[in-house]
């Protein structure tokens, strides 16, 4: 049996340790981290509630996939040894299969003590949840004892598995891992992928694989397991290869683009609509909305370092007054302009509302200017609510009728279409990278780069900081209010609730979670928050979570900060490692023989 | 002879209560070097950070070409030409060498939002000017900073490396002045020679006026036309480096009263 971390120290691995030479203590805290965790669940109904959504038919459903993920995760993290260079490290063997059922077993108890006082007590007061319906799906409908025995049975079987993955080759672990996420994923995409093999005719791909009543066949499992397989087997190697080639080429020179993946990417943008459904393109389209927030964003946050928590507020811009411009019901001013006209109008208005909002906040720093602009945001929507402001926004009652987007002789974008509606985000989100990118690359987007990193020696560096500040602040509002016209165009109508904080924090989730600073890894949040767990008040492809978004945004927050703080892909500057950098100066440095000896020496870290 | 280039007059600040400079009265001429010296805390620090518009003065005036530099911005008192280097290294960490040296050019360009996004001739022939003029501040140093180094974020530099960077930024900003803090702090006795060289060099070949703030003498020594000592903010001495290291009240201020004395 070899080893799952570092198979070439094999052989001064020390043996293993005894099955029962544990740390009991550590197990006994990580045992009722994982009841803790397992009850939490539960409580939040995600087992009960999930429970219609179906990943393989009669086996799984995202509400169990909510519980037994928990001591599998414990199982193994608790058996995980601390690699330091120095440290001993054993051999895996029985002694981590019996920590992992320990885990599980507890964390078991847990649950099965829970199901026990579901049926014996009525918490149902503070405990919204607590219900007939929970024990059922808990206990199967089969009474409590085959419940708990259950329970604590299948636990510590997920935790002995946890554990039992240190004893697998590191292949073995990439297979199985890729099995588990390739069959969720499929299951997750379900509605999408009915909705996209209809435009591709591959319904019959989708029949294979998919039962009729929803969720994966027994048959559709086995197929993407046999898949995932061959994929990691054959394919892996060469995308990471071809990956490692492309970070490569990017540590030489970081300005220049891939032309092929550039090409590629447009080339879908413009076909992929037309084959896609009703159901796909509205998806997109939403997750499109919200990259051009995002994109918008990270230029404020990620580039100049801005944390600007009322960013709401200029997608309410130009929300509004794209409202007020094309609307013939619009209250007060209706001059019923034709919206490629009224784009206009929003660009200077946002340049307006971003020149009141930044000139006073922009001074503050961290903390502060989050707060204040976390105000402002608000500020903006109780203004659009006031009896003051609603002779022309409506107040509560919003405008309604909003024709579709006109645009200049082309065409007429209804917002009944989604395909139309996706090209015209699309369009406006190719603008967006286009000029995050050259703005990135420029003397501009520099300056807001220093200022991020260090304010005041900016400043001593002959950067005007608010002036460049302010710049990011207005580029940032317009990007916000292109993103807020088209949502007018398309929904028909605009009322102020659509503008809470909340968006501006999912914004912000996008941002943080897909890596700050980088175009791609922006891109990739807005597609996994938005398009798979949905906006704050639109539905993603799993809408039966809509009800716990926030709960998982908060956890994957926590989580990526703790774990991963520069983001799903991050930006390559942010993450590359000190070690190998050091490495290859030192290597550098001795190919140049002639140049100084001294550096060698002086090749520690700064103190502090 | 020379033309007074920054004219430092009856400079004071305190803080709270605390005197951290008083009556600061000296010049510099073009193309002097000269070094500000004195034990920790002396306000050697306070004195560079009212220069370069981060702090403001109590009382008294700072001229730089005849003109007041009192109640200009920090960004301001750079593009009038006075540059400075920090003492506790500060680079922007995340950027790459290439780009913490374009950064500082900022005050030298002016092409905008709008050159940038329809990449305009002017845009583009400037950033080429930037680039080079980056790339020949970084060639100051030989090939540390240069090379594979350019694009490499300048968190993975060495700290001697740091140091030099942080004067190549300070160069990069097109300065008729240079303030260096500590420019050998933490360096061994072999960088901090050659940078003493180095330093030479940015006058008599870059043409820089230069005020160093040292305490390694041998440095000071070797490169200062003049020499100014600070002691709790009082200047105890002004003068060559052998005037100045011969007199009493700059010995007791680094050796401490002699015992009989003490009170
Ligand atoms: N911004 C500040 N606020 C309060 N006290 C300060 C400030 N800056 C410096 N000081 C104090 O002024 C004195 C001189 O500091 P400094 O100029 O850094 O000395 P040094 O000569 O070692 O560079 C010290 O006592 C320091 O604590
Ligand atoms: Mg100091």
């Amino acid at each position: 049996m070899s080893e799952t971390m570092n198979t070439d120290e094999a052989g001064v691995l020390a043996p293993a340790r005894g099955a029962f030479d544990q740390d009991w203590r550590k197990l006994v805290n990580w045992g009722l981290i994982c009841a803790l965790a397992l009850i939490f669940v539960s409580l939040t109904d995600m087992p009960d509630k999930l429970d219609k959504r179906v990943i393989v038919e009669p086996l799984l459903s995202m509400g169990y996939l909510s519980l037994i993920w928990i001591p599998v995760a414990l199982g193994n993290f608790v058996t995980r040894e601390v690699v330091l260079e120095g440290m001993t490290q054993h051999k895996k063997g029985l002694r981590e299969l019996v920590a992992g059922v320990s885990v599980g077993a507890i964390g078991g108890a847990g649950l099965a003590l829970l199901i026990w006082l579901l049926d014996t007590r009525d918490l149902s007061d503070p405990l919204v949840n607590w219900n007939d319906a929970l024990l059922e799906v808990l206990s199967f409908g089969e009474g409590v004892g085959y419940g708990a025995i259950f329970w604590i049975l299948a636990s510590a079987g997920l935790g002995l598995a946890g554990g039992a993955f240190h004893l697998l080759s590191a292949i073995a672990n990439r297979l199985l891992l890729a099995i588990a996420l390739t069959i969720v994923l499929t299951a997750s995409l379900e509605s999408a992928l009915d909705d996209i093999s209809e435009g591709f005719q591959l319904e019959w791909l989708f029949e294979a694989l998919f039962e009729k009543k929803g969720g994966l066949s027994v048959q559709g499992a086995i197929i993407l397991a046999v898949f995932a397989i061959a994929w990691v087997l054959v394919l892996g190697g060469q995308a990471k290869r071809g990956r490692a080639a492309v970070t490569a080429r990017r540590e030489l020179s970081p300005t220049k683009v891939n032309t092929v993946g550039l090409v590629l990417i447009a080339v879908a943008a413009v076909v992929l609509p037309m084959f896609l459904g009703r159901l796909t393109n509205d998806l997109f389209t939403n997750v499109g909305l919200f990259l051009l927030l995002a994109l918008g964003l990270n230029i404020v946050v990620g580039l100049a370092g801005i944390l600007d928590l009322g960013y709401v507020a200029f997608f309410a811009v130009g929300g509004y007054t794209a409202a007020i411009m094309t609307s013939p019901s619009s209250p007060g001013l209706s001059p019923e302009l034709p919206w490629w006209v009224a784009i206009f109008v929003v660009v200077f208005m946002a340049i307006v509302a971003g020149l009141f909002i930044g000139a006073p906040v922009i001074r503050m720093r961290g903390d502060y200017l989050a707060i204040v602009t976390l105000g402002f945001g608000e500020i903006i929507r109780l203004t659009v609510r006031s009896d003051w402001a609603s002779g022309f926004t409506g107040g509560a009652q919003g405008i309604l009728s909003i024709p579709g987007a006109d645009i200049v002789g082309v065409a007429t974008v209804k917002g009944t279409d989604p395909q139309q509606v996706l090209y015209l985000v699309i369009g406006f989100v190719a603008i967006a990278i286009y000029v995050s990118w050259r703005l990135e690359n420029s003397r501009i987007g520099r300056a807001w780069m220093a200022v991020r990193e260090d304010e005041s020696v900016a400043e001593a560096m002959g950067i005007n900081t608010v002036n460049s500040k302010l710049q990011a602040f207005v580029v940032g509002a317009i990007l916000a209010s292109f993103s807020g016209a088209i949502f007018a165009a398309k929904v028909g109508s605009v009322f102020e609730s659509s503008f809470k904080i909340l968006v501006s924090i999912v914004i912000l989730v996008i941002v943080i979670v897909g890596g700050m600073g980088r175009i791609a890894g922006v891109a990739a949040g807005a597609l996994v928050l938005v398009g798979i767990l949905g906006g704050p008040n639109q539905p993603g492809l799993l809408a039966e979570f809509s009800e716990f978004k926030l709960l998982i945004y908060g956890a994957l927050l926590i989580w990526m900060m703790l774990k991963r703080p520069e983001g799903l892909i991050p930006n390559v500057r942010r993450s590359r490692e000190l070690h190998q950098d050091e490495f290859l100066q030192d290597a550098w440095l001795k190919a140049q023989a002639n140049d100084d000896d001294d550096e060698a020496a002086s090749g520690e870290v700064a103190p502090a | 002879m020379s033309e007074r280039l920054l004219d430092i007059q009856n400079l004071s600040v305190t803080f709270g209560g605390l005197n951290a400079l008083s009556d600061l009265d000296f010049h510099v001429d073009a193309g002097e070097i000269v070094s500000v010296i004195g034990p920790n805390g002396a306000g050697k620090t306070t004195f560079f950070n009212m220069i370069s518009g981060m702090v403001t003065p109590t009382s008294g005036d700072i001229v730089f070409k005849g003109e007041s530099l009192l109640g200009l911005d920090p960004n301001q008192v750079t593009a009038r030409g006075i540059a400075r280097t920090f003492q506790n290294v500060r680079l922007f960490a995340n950027m790459t060498i290439l780009e913490n040296v374009m950064v500082s050019q900022h005050c030298r360009t002016k092409q905008g939002i709008m050159g940038a996004l329809f990449q305009t001739g002017g845009f583009k022939r400037e950033e080429q000017e930037i680039r080079e003029h980056g790339e020949k501040v970084l060639g100051f140093f030989g090939s540390r900073l240069v090379g594979f180094r350019l694009n490499q974020p300048a968190s993975v530099l060495s700290y001697a490396n740091r140091r030099r960077l942080e004067i190549a930024r300070a160069m990069a900003t097109k300065p008729e002045v240079i303030l260096l803090d500590e420019p050998v702090a933490g360096m061994n006795p072999k960088e901090s020679e050659e940078l003493t060289g180095l330093i030479g060099k940015l006058r008599d070949e870059w043409g820089f006026t230069i005020v160093m703030i040292e305490h390694d003498m041998g440095v000071v020594r070797d490169v200062s036309d003049r020499v100014v000592v600070l002691d709790h903010g009082e200047t105890i001495a002004q003068g060559s480096y052998d005037e100045v290291s011969s007199d009493p009240a700059v010995i007791e201020a680094y050796l401490g009263r002699p015992a009989e004395e003490a009170s």
